[in-house]
């Protein structure tokens, strides 16, 4: 049952400010992403795309990290507000 | 008269090398680490006439040696085994900085909580309950601001008493879910057997369980160095489980 709309974060607007639910993601990869403070439970704000759209810039607990689509497209959020723009 | 060895590990950008080079001044040499690309930078510091060794280890924001720069740092901690291993942190992203440091309580009981950027933290309204903090993660925690060398001489006593083994620390580990401490429990006493207690068990465990094949090298190449010979290879590749 889908009670809020989820999203992958690579789904997410600039601007908008998410809630990681779930990383569908295994290995290094996840070990680093749980590293860089992409946990369940934490709340990102899309920053900014680059010019062709990929990476994109997102702020996580206090810091501005860039992603690139392989992995936002495997991060699970859910909207909980944020400035448009 | 020895000179004690300090390792500073830390996150990227969180002034480790500010208080490297506040600590050491002039006297201080870079090189690479053994086999690696990534720099080595020692120096060496005098505090109440008693020399010490400072090793600025890689920035990272973690120890699972997902890269050069994590291994080496990992490696120093756990086999180099320095008498005091300092963690800076960053005064306003601690929830970041607390991963790090977590999992250096894990691998070494010789810990220090140094938390630089107070100056950064003050301007943004923020307060650090250093007492708090040590008291609930059982480690000892200094707050620095490096940049404005405060808080500098508090920093080398606790590195002094500590180094003279004069604090006992009973840093906070981390309990895992009960299926892990039960895998834990069942390979720790075996891990134990081989490593002694030189090497922290625990930690090594649950590197084993997470399929640290890197780690394992290691730690055969460093038994073997250390015995000779003696050392059955295959004992520990058994108790890796993925």
């Amino acid at each position: 049952m889908v009670l809020n709309k989820t999203k992958t974060l690579y789904d997410c607007q600039s601007g908008e400010v998410v809630q990681i639910k779930s990383l569908q993601v295994e290995g290094t990869m996840r070990r680093r992403l749980l590293d860089l403070g992409f946990v369940p439970g934490a709340c990102v704000k899309v920053l900014q795309r680059s010019p062709m759209g990929d990476p994109v810039a997102y702020r996580v607990s206090h810091t501005t990290i860039a992603l690139r689509q392989e992995e936002s497209s495997r991060i699970w959020v859910e909207e909980i507000g944020g400035d448009q723009g | 008269m020895t000179s004690y060895r300090v390792a500073l590990a830390g996150n990227p950008n969180t002034g480790k090398s500010t208080l490297f080079n506040t600590l050491t001044g002039l006297k201080q040499h870079t090189g690479n680490w053994p086999g690696k690309t990534v720099i080595r930078a020692e120096g060496t510091y005098v505090h109440n006439n008693q020399e010490y060794t400072l090793v600025d280890l890689p920035g990272t924001y973690s120890l699972y040696a997902n890269s050069a720069d994590e291994e080496v740092a990992r490696d120093y901690i756990v086999f180099e085994k320095p008498d005091v291993t300092v963690v800076v942190m960053d005064a306003t992203a601690m929830e970041r900085n607390l991963n790090l440091a977590l999992q250096v309580m894990e691998m070494t009981d010789r810990v220090i909580l140094c938390i630089n950027l107070m100056d950064e933290a003050e301007k943004k309204g923020m307060t650090i309950h250093d007492r708090k903090l040590a008291d609930r993660l059982g480690v000892p925690v200094v707050k620095i601001s490096a940049r404005n060398k405060q808080g500098i001489d508090q920093l080398l006593d606790a590195i002094e008493r500590m180094a003279e083994g004069k604090i006992t620390t009973r840093p906070y580990r981390v309990t895992y879910s009960e299926d892990l401490e039960q895998k834990i429990r069942e390979i720790e006493p075996d891990v134990r057997k081989i490593v002694g207690d030189q090497y922290p068990a625990r930690w090594i465990a649950l590197r084993l369980l997470d399929g640290d094949y890197s780690l394992l090298k290691t730690l055969q190449d460093q038994l073997l160095n250390q015995r000779g010979k003696g050392v059955e290879t295959g004992e520990l590749s058994v108790s890796c489980h993925t």
